[in-house]
Parts: structure tokens; sequence; C-alpha cells
């Protein structure tokens, strides 16, 4: 159980009808890494997953999982095991025979596939519940049977669609934890699709970001959390304020933008004409209040919003043509100088912790 | 002061809420009792007092111009001495086997392709209907619509005739056994197609994917997955279909042009001959097997999933 496969996706495209779902898209996933799929629905990372899967056909391109192409091979064939987002265990079967299921398809005989079922509910530590049915298990239990299921096969890549999304905040992150220890030890490819960031974050050696058919971003989490490589990035993970303007001048490596309310801020980043359209992200825990060193690293603004998270307040301001500015601030800093709804307010940020964002295509 | 709050609203609110509904609770009972009475009073006037007519009934005597009140068991050790009784029931039986199997192999086979097959909602219902359809006209029309295809000089026999494959028509098309059965499964496949109908559009079809996942073949996914799945709905199929067989005069009448015969066929040919504590006495005997039928069913197939 410990071969891992590269999967390695080559310009794949899969097109319903007139819809294209997964724009030809190119992405490797090197063998024994947890990668996620993270986006909104309906940006195809469900149907990529079920195309690696083999549940879906592709419409042109091709996949290689280790050194087989396996585009035109049936499911059970790829050496893939998939997990479904509702678990999809058999309902009339006991847990013994679900995670038997597929030796029992292959005609391995009945001691034999019941025996080795046994060792793997023995592995999920779901051998006291051996003769239940599914419907008497709880969310938990469930997934640890849906994982047996998926491990006896021997994959050398699981695939999990939604995994996590049945169940409830607290059972989540426990599961996501035993996910990822699970994944270590094993040591196969996992790939997991996932609409939460926190979920890809706290799993992911490799995060894509998907929307739209598109790969707007695949690299660390570090990566995509720290230098997001698109607006959509930026804004779908969370932690960056976006800025839109137009490029008005370009001196060495740094970049000046114009943003609608004729606010310049500057950025490092160079490569694009003047008078371009470009976005600039901006962290919003690092974002403070306070007059800016620089005029072109800071605005001023109104408070529109006050909400208090605990260890850190949320400021949401208007201004510099954005209308959810957001400034995290930790709780000593806001209550030695609290400020309230309809304030003006002076932020500024230092020039490393802006970013130029970049576009798709 | 929240926190008070919150404490303080169940600790008034209790008593009152209890001496409030004290009343209310006497004028629901009556109101629940009001509800399940229309159909309490339908179902026995109309199902349990004409049932205990009959059982009383069987056991009263009779000639040929009259019954008479008495506690006779003569009705039942005739018919059950009978070797004729044995044999119709034979025959009976003989009809509800053949007529089961292959209602419940085409109804499964219609059901499933409606389920799996048909891609769109809109098309499924519409398909669902076209089955429907025949039932619109009466059992009878339906039956006898047979005898211009089946007879002598009919649809069939004329074809085959002038196609010169035959000589003589075929005899045994109509009034026989064979018309018989052909005429019940044209007559109760639907009651087999709309119970696993039902069951099948239930299937999670992400089992059937998973069952693919696992490296099932087609077949193996329909007999491991999918047929285990139907069993509620092939169970309720199957009680529609045998209680409706078993029950059956006028289609063994007909079809097998009096060459035939059914426990229900027999019973009205007692009563035509005003023999009714007899008949009753078959009724009863046919009923208690029908329920012990059903019953069986019921144990093997756990049909509370589709209720």
């Amino acid at each position: 159980m410990s071969k891992a496969a590269e999967i390695d996706i080559v310009s794949v495209s899969k097109v319903y009808g007139t819809t294209t779902a997964v724009q030809s898209i190119s992405l490797k996933i090197p063998a024994g890494s947890y990668c996620c799929f993270l986006g909104p629905s309906g940006c195809g990372k469900t149907s990529t997953l079920r195309m690696i899967a083999g549940h879906e056909s592709i419409s042109s391109g091709d996949i290689r999982l280790g050194n087989v192409v396996v585009t035109d091979f049936p499911p059970a064939k790829r050496g893939t095991s998939m997990m479904f987002q509702s678990y999809a265990l058999f309902p009339h079967l006991d847990l013994i025979d679900n995670v038997a299921f597929s030796l029992k398809m292959k005609g391995v005989d009945k001691d034999t596939r019941r025996a080795k079922a046994l060792d793997m509910l023995k592995l999920m530590q779901m051998d006291a519940y051996a003769t239940r049915r599914p419907a008497q298990l709880s969310g938990g239990q469930q997934q640890r049977v849906a994982l047996a299921r998926a491990f006896i096969t021997d994959p050398e890549a699981l695939l999990l669609d939604e995994p996590l999304s049945a169940l409830d905040p607290f059972l989540k992150i426990r599961m996501r934890a035993e996910l990822k220890k699970l994944q270590k030890t094993l040591g196969i490819t996992f790939v997991h699709v996932t609409h939460s960031q926190e979920e890809a974050m706290a799993l992911a050696d490799l995060i894509v970001v998907m929307n739209d058919g598109r790969i707007e971003q695949a690299a660390t989490p570090r990566t995509v959390f720290e230098r997001p490589a698109t607006a959509f990035v930026a804004r779908f993970m969370g932690d960056h304020n976006v800025l839109s303007g137009r490029v008005v001048e370009q001196n060495g490596d740094m970049m000046t933008i114009e943003a609608p309310e004729g606010l310049r801020f500057s950025a490092r980043g160079e490569g694009r004409p003047v008078g371009a359209s470009a976005d600039i992200g901006i962290r919003m825990d690092r974002v403070r209040i306070g007059d800016a060193s620089e005029k072109t690293l800071g605005f001023n603004g109104i408070v529109s919003n006050v909400e208090y998270r605990g260890s850190s307040v949320k400021l949401t301001v208007l201004g510099a043509g954005s209308d959810d500015f957001t400034v995290l601030i930790s709780d000593t800093d806001y209550f030695k100088t609290p400020v309230s709804v309809g304030d003006a307010v002076p932020l500024s940020w230092a020039d490393e912790d802006v970013i130029l964002l970049g576009r798709v295509n | 002061m929240s926190a008070g709050q919150i404490a303080d609203v169940p600790m008034t609110d209790k008593p009152l809420g209890i001496t409030r509904r004290l009343p209310k609770r006497g004028l629901q009972k009556l109101a629940a009792y009001l509800q399940a009475a229309p159909l309490a009073l339908i179902l026995g006037f109309f199902f349990l007092l004409p049932i205990l007519a009959i059982v009383v009934v069987s056991f009263w005597d009779y000639d040929f111009a009259g019954i008479y009140p008495d506690f006779l068991t003569m009705n039942y050790t005739e018919t059950l001495g009978s070797w004729v009784t044995w044999k119709i029931y034979l025959n009976t039986f003989k009809f509800t086997a053949i007529v089961w199997a292959l209602t419940l192999l085409i109804g499964f086979w219609v059901a499933y392709f409606l389920a799996f097959h048909v891609r769109t909602a809109t098309m499924q219902m519409l398909l669902f209907l076209v089955c429907t359809v025949p039932f619109l006209t009466s059992n009878i029309i339906r039956m006898i619509s047979w005898i211009p295809v089946l007879g002598r000089n009919g649809l069939i026999n004329t074809t085959l005739m002038n196609m010169g494959l035959v000589r003589d028509p075929v005899e045994w098309l109509l009034y026989s056994d064979f018309a018989v059965v052909l005429a019940m499964v044209h007559l109760y496949t639907l009651f087999m197609v709309t119970p696993i109908f039902n069951t099948l559009m239930r299937i999670d079809r992400s089992l059937v994917e998973a069952a693919r996942d696992a490296g099932a073949t087609g077949w193996q996914i329909l007999w491991n997955v999918i047929i285990p799945l139907a069993k509620p709905g092939i169970a309720i199929g199957t009680i529609f279909v045998v209680t409706l067989v078993m029950a059956d005069f006028s289609t063994v009448q007909v079809m097998s042009g009096g060459q035939s015969a059914s426990v229900a066929l027999m019973m009205k040919n007692q009563m035509s001959l005003l023999q009714y504590p007899a008949a009753a006495a078959n009724a009863v005997v046919l009923l208690i097997i029908v329920l012990m039928m059903v019953a069986a069913i019921l144990r093997v197939v756990d049909i509370r999933k589709e209720l």
C-alpha cells in the first residue's frame, strides 16, 4: 500500500453540450502529496476529480497516473479509488460486505475477502461495528468505513469529493486531522475537492485554486496565502484586500496605479504598460491605523462596520473605490485607540505587504 | 441580566401552560377521534361487516330454495374434501406463479429502463404516463380486444396462414391457458412497474458509481446493488399481482372460454346456483390462503421503508 503515483493532467477539457466545465487545464500532482482542489461551486473542481477517477469522460487532453495514460480506462483499472461526497455506502450491506465489495466483484472467495475487509476495518478502528449497517453509524464513522472501502483496492491515489461537507463543524476538524494523518502513514497521493479555504490550508501540500474551469493558481498553501497569483485567488482566500486601478507610472521595479477616486498606490512589479488595468492585493492583517510613511501606501477612509472577534477586531472601511476594505487589528491595538462606525481613519501599510496581482490569460 | 431573563421565562410559563392546556387536551382527544371516525366508519361498514357476514354465512345450511341460519362445518368439509377444489386451487396457483414471474420480469425491465436509461425527468414522466394509458379503458374491453387478435380467424392466424407458415389455424392461441396468462400479464404488469419504478428512482445514483469504482460490471451492479435495493418495490408489486390473480374470475372465464377454472370462478358458479354458504366457505379459505401468502412476502422483505 506504499506505492504512490504522480498524477499528470495534460490540457484536459470537459465540455457538456455547449458549456465548458473545464478549460484545457494542465497540472502535475507529485506522488505522495496531499493536493486540494479549491474553488467556488461550479468552478470545475469536481469535474476534474471525476475525470481523474474515470467517472466522467475526458473531452480532450490526457491524464497520466504514474507511467500509464489512463484517459480511456474504466475507474477500477486506473489504480485510483474514490470516496464520494455522501460516502455512498451500500445501505443493504453490513460494514464487512461494504468494505469487501470490490473483492467480491473480483471473485475473491468469501472467507478471504471478509478477513481482508475486517483487517481494513481494524485499521480504521471500526472493527467493533463490523456487522452493522451504514444507517446505524454516525457521519464520522461512515467516513471511516468509506475510507476502508476505498483502501481495500490498494490504490495509488485516493480521490475525495468534498469528504468533510456532510459533517458538523466539530467533527469536520477531527476527521480532517485523521485524513492528514492517514495520508502521511500510507504515503499515497490524495486529491481532495473542497470549497473551504480553511480545509485546504490545513490539509494540502499543494493547493489548486480553480475558477470558471481554469486553474488560477497551483502552489503550496504558504505561497497561495502570501502571494496570491490573481485577484480571484486573493479575494477567494479572503486574506487580502483587492484594489483595482490603472497603471500610471513605472519607475524601476516600482509601479504606481491610480484607483477610481484618483488615489495613487505603489506596488512592486513590472511588465505592465502604462494605461493597463491592474489589481493590487494588501494583506488585511498588515494594514495599520495611522498616517502613511509615503502617500502611495495608504488612504483615508470611513469606518462602516466594526466586528469584535476576541483576539482581533475586524474593521470595514469605505474608500479607495472599495466598499469592503478590511482591516484586521489586534484587540490590544484596537482598544488603545478605539474607532467607531462613521469615523474617518487614516490607513497605511508597508510596501512589502502590497503585491501586484496577475490575471489568468 | 439577560441570563436571569432566560431562566425566568420557563419558570413562569410552565405552570401557566399546563393549566391553560388541560381543558384543551380533552378537546384535542375528541378531535382526534372525530378525525379518525369517517375512515373507521367506512372500513367498518364496507369492509369488516361484509367479511364478518361472509364468515357467519359460511357456517349456514342451504338447499336449492334458500339459506338457513345454522352452525355447520359441512361447507368447509365439503369444499376441502373435494378433489375438484384442490385441482382448482392448484390451477389458480399455477396461473399466479406464471403471471407473477412474467410481470416481474417485464415490470422490472420497464421500470429499470425508465429509471436508469431515460435521462430527463420530463421524458420519464411522459413514458410512465404512456404505460398507464391502457388503464383508461376497462379491464373487460382490454380483455375482449384480444379475441380478434388471437381467434381462429384472428389477426395472428390470418397472417400466419397467408404467409404460408401454417396450414390450419393455431388453436391454442385463444380459449386456452396461454390466452389467460397473456391477458393477465397485460392487465397486471403496471402494478409491478409502478412500485419498482418508485424504489429504483430512490436509489442514490452515487451507489452505482461507487460500485463501478469498485470494479463492478453492469450485471454485477444490477445483481449486487440495484436488485437488493429494489426488493421493497418488488414485494409491493408481488402483493398486488398475487392478490389480483388469486381473486380473478372474469379473465379466466373469458379467455379460457370456460375450459379453465380458478377459485374465484368456482365461487361465482356456486353463487349463480344460490349456494351462498358454500361460496362463503370458499371465500374464507381463499382469504386465509392469500393473507398467508402476503404474510410470507412481508416476512421475506421489509417494505416499511416504502410506506
